[in-house]
Protein backbone atom coordinates (compact mmCIF):
# COMPACT_ATOMS: atom_id res chain seq x y z
CA UNK A 1 0.00 0.00 0.00
CA UNK A 2 1.07 3.50 -0.66
CA UNK A 3 1.32 5.87 2.22
CA UNK A 4 -1.81 6.70 2.19
CA UNK A 5 -3.69 3.61 1.78
CA UNK A 6 -4.26 4.50 -1.76
CA UNK A 7 -3.15 1.46 -3.75
CA UNK A 8 -4.04 1.58 -7.00
CA UNK A 9 -1.94 -1.63 -8.28
CA UNK A 10 -4.77 -4.40 -6.54
CA UNK A 11 -8.23 -2.80 -7.48
CA UNK A 12 -9.75 -2.00 -10.97
CA UNK A 13 -11.61 0.84 -11.50
CA UNK A 14 -12.80 0.12 -15.44
CA UNK A 15 -15.56 2.85 -15.42
CA UNK A 16 -13.28 5.65 -14.79
CA UNK A 17 -9.73 7.21 -14.57
CA UNK A 18 -7.74 7.94 -11.58
CA UNK A 19 -8.02 11.47 -11.57
CA UNK A 20 -10.30 12.05 -8.59
CA UNK A 21 -10.51 12.15 -5.30
CA UNK A 22 -13.36 8.92 -3.59
CA UNK A 23 -12.21 8.34 -0.47
CA UNK A 24 -9.94 4.90 -0.44
CA UNK A 25 -8.45 6.23 2.71
CA UNK A 26 -10.18 8.15 5.24
CA UNK A 27 -8.98 11.96 5.08
CA UNK A 28 -6.92 11.72 7.96
CA UNK A 29 -3.87 9.36 8.09
CA UNK A 30 -4.40 6.68 11.02
CA UNK A 31 -1.91 7.96 13.71
CA UNK A 32 -0.21 4.13 14.02
CA UNK A 33 -1.10 4.01 10.13
CA UNK A 34 3.04 3.75 9.10
CA UNK A 35 5.32 1.05 9.18
CA UNK A 36 6.19 0.28 12.95
CA UNK A 37 9.84 1.85 14.42
CA UNK A 38 11.95 -0.28 16.35
CA UNK A 39 11.36 1.43 19.61
CA UNK A 40 7.48 -0.49 19.01
CA UNK A 41 8.77 -3.54 18.20
CA UNK A 42 11.20 -3.27 21.36
CA UNK A 43 8.21 -2.30 23.38
CA UNK A 44 6.29 -4.87 22.06
CA UNK A 45 8.56 -7.73 22.94
CA UNK A 46 9.62 -6.77 26.20
CA UNK A 47 6.36 -6.13 26.94
CA UNK A 48 5.33 -9.14 25.93
CA UNK A 49 8.23 -11.09 27.74
CA UNK A 50 7.17 -9.49 30.96
CA UNK A 51 3.83 -10.71 31.05
CA UNK A 52 4.98 -14.58 29.84
CA UNK A 53 7.22 -14.86 32.32
CA UNK A 54 4.81 -13.80 34.83
CA UNK A 55 6.71 -10.25 36.32
CA UNK A 56 3.32 -8.09 35.26
CA UNK A 57 -0.41 -8.95 33.64
CA UNK A 58 -1.76 -6.96 31.16
CA UNK A 59 -4.09 -5.99 33.30
CA UNK A 60 -2.03 -4.17 35.46
CA UNK A 61 0.08 -2.48 32.23
CA UNK A 62 -3.31 -1.16 31.26
CA UNK A 63 -4.30 0.17 34.63
CA UNK A 64 -0.76 2.17 34.47
CA UNK A 65 -1.61 3.51 31.19
CA UNK A 66 -5.42 4.31 32.78
CA UNK A 67 -3.47 5.92 35.63
CA UNK A 68 -0.85 7.83 33.98
CA UNK A 69 -3.95 9.17 31.56
CA UNK A 70 -6.31 10.26 34.29
CA UNK A 71 -3.48 12.60 35.83
CA UNK A 72 -4.01 15.57 34.89
CA UNK A 73 -2.92 19.65 35.70
CA UNK A 74 -5.89 19.88 37.65
CA UNK A 75 -4.20 17.62 40.65
CA UNK A 76 -1.37 20.33 41.11
CA UNK A 77 -3.64 22.97 41.04
CA UNK A 78 -5.54 21.50 44.14
CA UNK A 79 -1.86 21.09 46.20
CA UNK A 80 -1.09 24.82 44.82
CA UNK A 81 -4.50 26.18 46.00
CA UNK A 82 -4.22 24.21 49.43
CA UNK A 83 -0.67 25.77 49.69
CA UNK A 84 -2.02 29.32 48.76
CA UNK A 85 -4.73 29.18 51.77
CA UNK A 86 -2.88 27.41 54.27
CA UNK A 87 0.80 28.28 55.50
CA UNK A 88 1.54 24.99 57.55
CA UNK A 89 0.51 22.87 54.53
CA UNK A 90 2.88 25.17 51.98
CA UNK A 91 5.77 24.32 54.49
CA UNK A 92 5.19 20.96 54.43
CA UNK A 93 5.12 20.95 50.59
CA UNK A 94 8.20 22.45 50.44
CA UNK A 95 10.18 20.40 52.70
CA UNK A 96 8.39 17.05 52.34
CA UNK A 97 6.75 17.13 49.28
CA UNK A 98 5.96 13.45 48.82
CA UNK A 99 4.45 13.62 52.74
CA UNK A 100 2.32 16.53 52.04
CA UNK A 101 1.13 15.10 48.62
CA UNK A 102 0.18 11.91 50.06
CA UNK A 103 -2.14 14.42 53.04
CA UNK A 104 -4.26 14.89 50.00
CA UNK A 105 -4.22 11.63 48.66
CA UNK A 106 -1.67 12.08 46.18
CA UNK A 107 0.24 9.06 45.29
CA UNK A 108 3.55 10.13 43.22
CA UNK A 109 4.64 6.67 42.78
CA UNK A 110 8.32 5.64 43.82
CA UNK A 111 10.39 6.44 40.55
CA UNK A 112 11.14 9.93 40.94
CA UNK A 113 11.21 12.49 43.70
CA UNK A 114 9.65 15.85 44.03
CA UNK A 115 10.76 19.33 44.61
CA UNK A 116 8.43 22.41 45.25
CA UNK A 117 10.32 26.21 44.13
CA UNK A 118 7.93 28.79 44.95
CA UNK A 119 7.90 31.72 43.29
CA UNK A 120 8.38 35.06 45.32
CA UNK A 121 8.37 39.15 44.43
CA UNK A 122 12.68 38.12 44.05
CA UNK A 123 12.46 35.11 42.21
CA UNK A 124 10.62 33.35 38.88
CA UNK A 125 11.27 29.90 38.77
CA UNK A 126 10.96 27.99 35.52
CA UNK A 127 11.26 23.99 34.71
CA UNK A 128 13.13 22.24 31.97
CA UNK A 129 15.05 19.49 31.18
CA UNK A 130 17.58 19.48 29.28
CA UNK A 131 18.63 15.69 29.09
CA UNK A 132 15.41 14.70 27.94
CA UNK A 133 11.97 15.92 29.11
CA UNK A 134 11.44 14.63 32.95
CA UNK A 135 7.95 15.96 33.47
CA UNK A 136 5.98 16.05 36.78
CA UNK A 137 3.56 13.77 35.06
CA UNK A 138 2.32 12.06 38.19
CA UNK A 139 1.31 15.94 39.32
CA UNK A 140 0.23 17.59 35.66
CA UNK A 141 -0.28 14.66 33.50
CA UNK A 142 1.12 14.32 30.06
CA UNK A 143 3.25 16.82 29.25
CA UNK A 144 2.45 19.55 26.53
CA UNK A 145 4.45 18.63 22.90
CA UNK A 146 6.56 22.44 23.20
CA UNK A 147 7.88 21.29 26.94
CA UNK A 148 9.65 18.06 24.91
CA UNK A 149 10.68 20.15 22.17
CA UNK A 150 14.21 20.57 21.15
CA UNK A 151 13.75 24.15 20.59
CA UNK A 152 11.95 24.88 24.75
CA UNK A 153 14.34 22.76 26.08
CA UNK A 154 17.69 24.41 24.76
CA UNK A 155 16.49 28.16 24.76
CA UNK A 156 15.44 28.04 28.13
CA UNK A 157 18.50 27.48 29.32
CA UNK A 158 20.25 30.08 27.75
CA UNK A 159 17.91 32.79 27.29
CA UNK A 160 14.53 31.88 29.55
CA UNK A 161 13.54 35.72 29.61
CA UNK A 162 13.24 35.51 26.01
CA UNK A 163 11.31 32.63 25.74
CA UNK A 164 9.22 33.53 29.15
CA UNK A 165 8.53 36.66 26.50
CA UNK A 166 6.89 34.29 23.94
CA UNK A 167 4.81 33.16 26.77
CA UNK A 168 3.47 36.39 27.98
CA UNK A 169 5.71 36.33 31.16
CA UNK A 170 8.26 39.44 31.54
CA UNK A 171 9.87 39.57 35.09
CA UNK A 172 11.09 42.65 36.17
CA UNK A 173 15.24 42.93 35.47
CA UNK A 174 15.01 43.04 39.44
CA UNK A 175 13.76 39.98 39.91
CA UNK A 176 15.90 36.76 39.56
CA UNK A 177 14.88 34.01 36.83
CA UNK A 178 16.00 31.09 38.07
CA UNK A 179 15.95 27.88 35.58
CA UNK A 180 15.68 24.33 37.24
CA UNK A 181 17.18 21.73 34.65
CA UNK A 182 15.74 18.29 36.45
CA UNK A 183 19.14 16.12 35.13
CA UNK A 184 18.52 13.64 37.27
CA UNK A 185 15.87 11.92 39.76
CA UNK A 186 13.81 14.44 41.23
CA UNK A 187 10.75 16.46 39.45
CA UNK A 188 10.05 19.70 39.73
CA UNK A 189 6.47 21.68 39.99
CA UNK A 190 6.38 25.54 40.06
CA UNK A 191 4.19 27.40 43.02
CA UNK A 192 3.22 30.25 41.83
CA UNK A 193 2.23 33.38 44.08
CA UNK A 194 -1.23 34.07 44.68
CA UNK A 195 -2.69 36.41 42.50
CA UNK A 196 -3.81 39.83 44.13
CA UNK A 197 -7.70 40.40 44.75
CA UNK A 198 -7.84 36.98 45.71
CA UNK A 199 -8.28 37.38 49.36
CA UNK A 200 -11.62 36.11 49.92
CA UNK A 201 -11.66 33.17 47.53
CA UNK A 202 -12.34 29.53 48.13
CA UNK A 203 -9.68 26.57 48.00
CA UNK A 204 -11.66 25.72 44.71
CA UNK A 205 -12.01 29.42 43.15
CA UNK A 206 -8.05 29.47 43.71
CA UNK A 207 -7.51 25.97 41.95
CA UNK A 208 -9.53 27.19 38.48
CA UNK A 209 -6.62 29.84 38.37
CA UNK A 210 -3.62 27.76 38.71
CA UNK A 211 -3.01 26.43 35.09
CA UNK A 212 -0.31 23.89 33.85
CA UNK A 213 2.09 26.54 32.05
CA UNK A 214 1.96 28.27 35.77
CA UNK A 215 3.13 25.10 37.61
CA UNK A 216 5.93 25.07 34.93
CA UNK A 217 6.55 28.49 35.16
CA UNK A 218 5.73 29.72 31.84
CA UNK A 219 2.89 31.27 33.30
CA UNK A 220 1.49 33.76 35.91
CA UNK A 221 -1.82 32.98 37.15
CA UNK A 222 -4.14 36.24 37.02
CA UNK A 223 -7.45 36.81 38.53
CA UNK A 224 -9.84 37.53 35.91
CA UNK A 225 -10.99 41.13 36.45
CA UNK A 226 -13.73 41.12 39.50
CA UNK A 227 -16.63 43.05 39.83
CA UNK A 228 -15.57 44.54 42.59
CA UNK A 229 -12.01 45.80 43.10
CA UNK A 230 -11.44 45.31 38.79
CA UNK A 231 -9.30 47.71 39.39
CA UNK A 232 -7.04 47.11 42.00
CA UNK A 233 -6.10 43.88 39.35
CA UNK A 234 -2.54 43.79 38.43
CA UNK A 235 -1.40 39.90 39.22
CA UNK A 236 -0.07 39.34 36.24
CA UNK B 1 14.27 -4.65 38.34
CA UNK B 2 12.00 -3.42 42.07
CA UNK B 3 10.42 -0.16 41.46
CA UNK B 4 12.55 1.03 44.15
CA UNK B 5 15.65 0.30 41.05
CA UNK B 6 16.45 3.84 41.20
CA UNK B 7 15.13 5.43 44.31
CA UNK B 8 17.58 5.77 47.16
CA UNK B 9 19.55 2.79 48.45
CA UNK B 10 19.81 2.08 52.02
CA UNK B 11 23.35 2.89 52.24
CA UNK B 12 24.17 6.72 52.73
CA UNK B 13 27.72 7.39 52.03
CA UNK B 14 28.40 10.90 53.30
CA UNK B 15 28.09 14.01 51.40
CA UNK B 16 31.42 15.35 50.45
CA UNK B 17 29.76 18.97 49.90
CA UNK B 18 28.05 21.25 52.15
CA UNK B 19 25.46 23.68 50.99
CA UNK B 20 27.17 27.00 49.93
CA UNK B 21 30.70 25.35 49.23
CA UNK B 22 32.13 26.21 45.32
CA UNK B 23 32.66 23.43 43.41
CA UNK B 24 33.70 22.52 39.21
CA UNK B 25 31.93 20.28 37.26
CA UNK B 26 33.90 17.88 35.47
CA UNK B 27 35.27 17.79 31.79
CA UNK B 28 36.43 14.18 31.69
CA UNK B 29 35.09 13.41 28.94
CA UNK B 30 32.07 10.11 29.07
CA UNK B 31 30.36 7.26 26.98
CA UNK B 32 27.29 6.38 26.72
CA UNK B 33 24.24 7.52 28.73
CA UNK B 34 25.36 10.10 31.26
CA UNK B 35 23.29 13.00 33.50
CA UNK B 36 25.53 15.67 33.44
CA UNK B 37 24.65 18.17 30.79
CA UNK B 38 27.69 19.07 28.50
CA UNK B 39 27.08 22.63 28.76
CA UNK B 40 27.83 22.74 31.99
CA UNK B 41 30.97 21.18 32.16
CA UNK B 42 34.04 22.82 33.73
CA UNK B 43 31.70 25.52 35.31
CA UNK B 44 32.19 26.42 37.73
CA UNK B 45 28.65 26.74 40.87
CA UNK B 46 27.99 26.29 44.35
CA UNK B 47 26.07 23.89 46.27
CA UNK B 48 22.42 24.80 46.72
CA UNK B 49 21.48 21.78 48.08
CA UNK B 50 22.33 17.89 49.26
CA UNK B 51 19.64 15.91 47.54
CA UNK B 52 20.33 12.47 48.89
CA UNK B 53 21.26 9.38 47.68
CA UNK B 54 20.69 7.87 44.48
CA UNK B 55 21.83 4.97 42.86
CA UNK B 56 24.26 6.07 40.23
CA UNK B 57 22.57 6.26 36.23
CA UNK B 58 25.42 5.91 34.51
CA UNK B 59 25.68 2.17 35.81
CA UNK B 60 21.72 1.59 36.18
CA UNK B 61 22.13 2.64 32.84
CA UNK B 62 22.97 -0.73 31.81
CA UNK B 63 21.57 -2.82 34.10
CA UNK B 64 24.36 -2.54 37.04
CA UNK B 65 22.87 -1.86 40.32
CA UNK B 66 23.94 1.04 40.20
CA UNK B 67 26.65 1.11 43.22
CA UNK B 68 28.27 2.77 44.76
CA UNK B 69 25.17 5.17 44.87
CA UNK B 70 25.92 8.64 44.20
CA UNK B 71 24.89 11.63 46.29
CA UNK B 72 23.36 14.35 44.15
CA UNK B 73 23.47 17.32 44.96
CA UNK B 74 21.45 20.63 43.40
CA UNK B 75 24.13 23.13 42.32
CA UNK B 76 23.68 26.95 41.42
CA UNK B 77 24.94 28.57 38.33
CA UNK B 78 24.92 32.26 37.73
CA UNK B 79 23.99 32.74 34.20
CA UNK B 80 26.85 34.93 33.15
CA UNK B 81 29.17 32.03 34.47
CA UNK B 82 27.43 29.36 32.03
CA UNK B 83 27.12 31.68 29.15
CA UNK B 84 29.83 34.27 27.64
CA UNK B 85 27.26 36.05 26.30
CA UNK B 86 23.90 35.66 28.56
CA UNK B 87 21.29 38.52 27.45
CA UNK B 88 19.73 38.86 31.47
CA UNK B 89 20.84 40.29 34.16
CA UNK B 90 23.62 39.36 36.56
CA UNK B 91 20.87 38.20 38.90
CA UNK B 92 19.71 34.86 37.11
CA UNK B 93 20.72 31.84 37.74
CA UNK B 94 20.38 28.17 36.88
CA UNK B 95 20.25 25.20 38.83
CA UNK B 96 20.80 21.43 37.90
CA UNK B 97 20.83 18.67 39.50
CA UNK B 98 24.42 17.28 39.62
CA UNK B 99 25.71 13.54 40.85
CA UNK B 100 28.95 13.46 43.37
CA UNK B 101 31.64 12.12 41.26
CA UNK B 102 31.23 14.80 38.71
CA UNK B 103 31.86 17.71 41.47
CA UNK B 104 35.19 19.03 41.74
CA UNK B 105 36.22 20.99 45.10
CA UNK B 106 37.40 24.29 44.03
CA UNK B 107 39.40 25.77 47.04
Amino acid sequence: MSPNGHDHDDHDHDDHDHDHAHPHAPPQKDHDAGPVGAYELLEEAVRSLLIEKGVLTAQEIAAQVDLMDSRSAALGAKVIARAWVDPAYKRRLLKDTRGALAELGIDIGTLAAFRVVENTPKVHNVITCTLCSCYPKMLLGIPPAWYKSLAYRSRVVVDPRGVLAEFGVEPPQGVEVRVHDSTADLRYIVLPMRPKGTRDWSEADLAALVTRDSMIGTAIPAAPGKPKGASKRKAA
Amino acid sequence: MSVQGRRQSNKRPAARFAPGEAVRIATRPVLGHCRTPWYLRGKMGTIAQVHGTFRDPERLAYHRPGLPAQVLYKVRFKQSEVWDRYPGPAGDHLEADIYEHWLEPLT
